[in-house]
């Protein structure tokens, strides 16, 4: 199982105890964040909607690259990869 | 005095105060302005509007500040021209253009969210503004930092026009520029704003920035009368523009100012970027992200922030999304100058292609009243027409000489 950083966005942090940053475990983004919520619980129903589709306006990037170019939840993590979770709507022109 | 109320979730509905904040902390949906819509209506009527200057302020309860604005005071109120000529080619008789490509002070729509936006950074308080730019917005920005005195910080993808880059230095901000897309950029700047406590007029002060844009709608529908369109053909990047442009002439219909709408709201496009309008005609709702590559760079986001609410707005109202290819953005460009005698930048050309398309697919009816969306300026895109048009003949000044050529020319 790999081992990678999760940045966690400014709203997620009361659930990460003010952390910024936290280790994930998972072969997958979908594993990581279902192991993310045994440390962290809660933290999955901010990701998930009730029917268990990642929110709209959640962006996950793997090394910088969006996993909607990788292969979306399914993206294989490796041991210190570098993920971001940011809320869609960070700017727009 | 303010009609502003607070803030709520665009997806859950929950309510927030009248803070920097652009994102639901519960759901991570857009953050919107709530008004006391009640109070707007018992004072803002037709005979008050027009007693106003010809700005953008003359929808002031509108707009989401508390007190009076203080920067960016002649902003707006553009002409929107009746496009007789463009009209006949296009196959259209009823054809308007709304003309941002002169919206003061530096030329494109961006003017009107950006005053929103920093007149609402100075009431929180904020001594520098920033923002994330494809160009137009960079410009804004520093231009009215300067007049404000303000500090400002503009991040920039690297391959931006000269005269994007150029015209945002003259006003001496701080200008970041990234090795990236536009899309690095905006990605990249939500963690600065994080970091750095700045006025982010598209990151934490986008609820109030946004709705700046709405001026752009509630123009046109003064222009035409006191109506709203039948159709609006509008460039689409992040698709703030779109989804305000519809809001505005709903809040006009609400407030009694206007009669019903039924406007159709299209979205143009590059065809190098393009996610919204592929949505749009695959019968999705939502998009896919793509990497933009199109000379039409001040609206080349790959990952429009209310892309799904473009997409949306487009839907519900029965409107349609197509693109325009580089070729076809020049051309578009090209015919509006020659018909029009106006000089827009490639977004412009890019919803004049676009346009001519529609057409051509049977869904603008010759007879309906249809506004083209022109945002931006030519002359800060020239790179886009250059090698396309006839270079200047060159003689020596003899009028022998003119004689010999004047046939030719
Ligand atoms: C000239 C021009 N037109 C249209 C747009 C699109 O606006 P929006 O991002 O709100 O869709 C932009 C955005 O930068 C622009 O610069
Ligand atoms: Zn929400």
């Amino acid at each position: 199982m790999a081992t990678v950083k999760v940045r966690i966005p400014t709203p997620l942090q009361k659930l990460t105890g003010g952390l910024g940053e936290v280790d994930g475990d998972g072969n997958t983004v979908k594993d990581m964040f279902e192991s993310l919520e045994t440390k962290y619980p809660g933290i999955k129903e901010r990701i998930y909607d009730e029917e268990g589709t990642m929110r709209r306006f959640i962006n996950v990037y793997v090394n910088e690259e969006d996993i909607r170019f990788l292969n979306g939840e399914g993206t294989e993590l490796k041991d210190g990869d570098d993920i971001s979770v940011i809320p869609a709507i960070a700017g727009g022109i | 005095m303010s009609f502003v109320q607070g803030l709520r979730c665009r997806e859950c509905g929950r309510e927030y105060p009248t803070e920097p904040v652009h994102v639901c902390e519960f759901c991570f949906g857009p953050l919107e302005v709530r008004y006391d819509y009640d109070a707007i209506k018992r004072v803002l009527t037709r005979e008050l509007i027009e007693s106003r200057p010809a700005n953008m302020w003359r929808y002031r309860e509108l707009i989401p500040i508390d007190g009076e604005p203080t920067v960016g005071l002649d902003n707006g109120f553009t002409p929107l021209v009746k496009a007789n000529n463009l009209g006949r080619v296009l196959g259209l008789n009823n054809l308007y253009l709304k003309n941002d490509s002169v919206c003061h002070p530096t030329l494109s729509f961006k003017d009107r969210v950006v005053a929103a936006a920093v007149n609402k950074a100075r009431e929180f308080g904020y001594d520098t503004i920033a923002c994330a730019s494809t160009g137009n917005l960079a410009n804004s920005v520093a231009a009215h930092a300067a007049s404000a005195g303000m500090k400002s910080y503009v991040f920039i993808p690297h391959d931006l026009e000269t005269s994007k880059v150029l015209g945002t230095s003259i006003y001496d901000p701080k200008v970041i520029s990234i090795r990236g897309s536009y899309d690095d950029v905006n990605r990249f700047c939500s963690e600065v704003a994080a970091v750095f406590k700045w006025a982010f007029v598209n990151i934490n002060i986008r609820p109030f920035y946004g709705d700046g844009s709405k001026t752009y709608g509630y123009e046109i529908a003064e222009q035409l009368g006191w109506r709203a369109p039948d159709n609006v053909v509008v460039p689409v990047a992040g698709s703030s523009l779109i989804t305000k442009i519809y809001k505005a002439f709903n809040e006009f219909h609400d407030l009694g100012l206007i009669g019903e709408v039924n406007t159709k709201i299209f979205a143009a496009q590059a065809t190098g970027c393009n996610p919204v309008t592929a949505a749009i005609k695959a019968g999705e709702t939502d998009f896919r992200p793509v990497k933009p590559n199109t000379i039409a760079k001040s609206i080349a986001i790959g990952n429009p922030a209310d892309g799904f609410y473009g997409i949306k707005v487009v839907n519900e109202t029965g409107g349609w999304g197509e693109d325009a290819t580089n070729e076809e953005i020049v051309e578009g460009m090209r015919l509006l100058a020659r018909t029009e005698g106006i000089f827009t930048e490639t977004a412009g050309g890019v919803t004049v292609a676009v346009a001519k398309k529609l057409v051509e697919q049977g869904r603008l009816k010759p007879d309906e009243l249809t506004v083209i969306a022109i945002t931006g300026q030519g002359l800060k895109t020239i790179e886009a027409v250059e090698g396309s048009l006839k270079s200047p003949v060159v003689i020596e000044p003899k009028l022998s000489e003119f004689e010999a050529i004047h046939k030719k020319l």
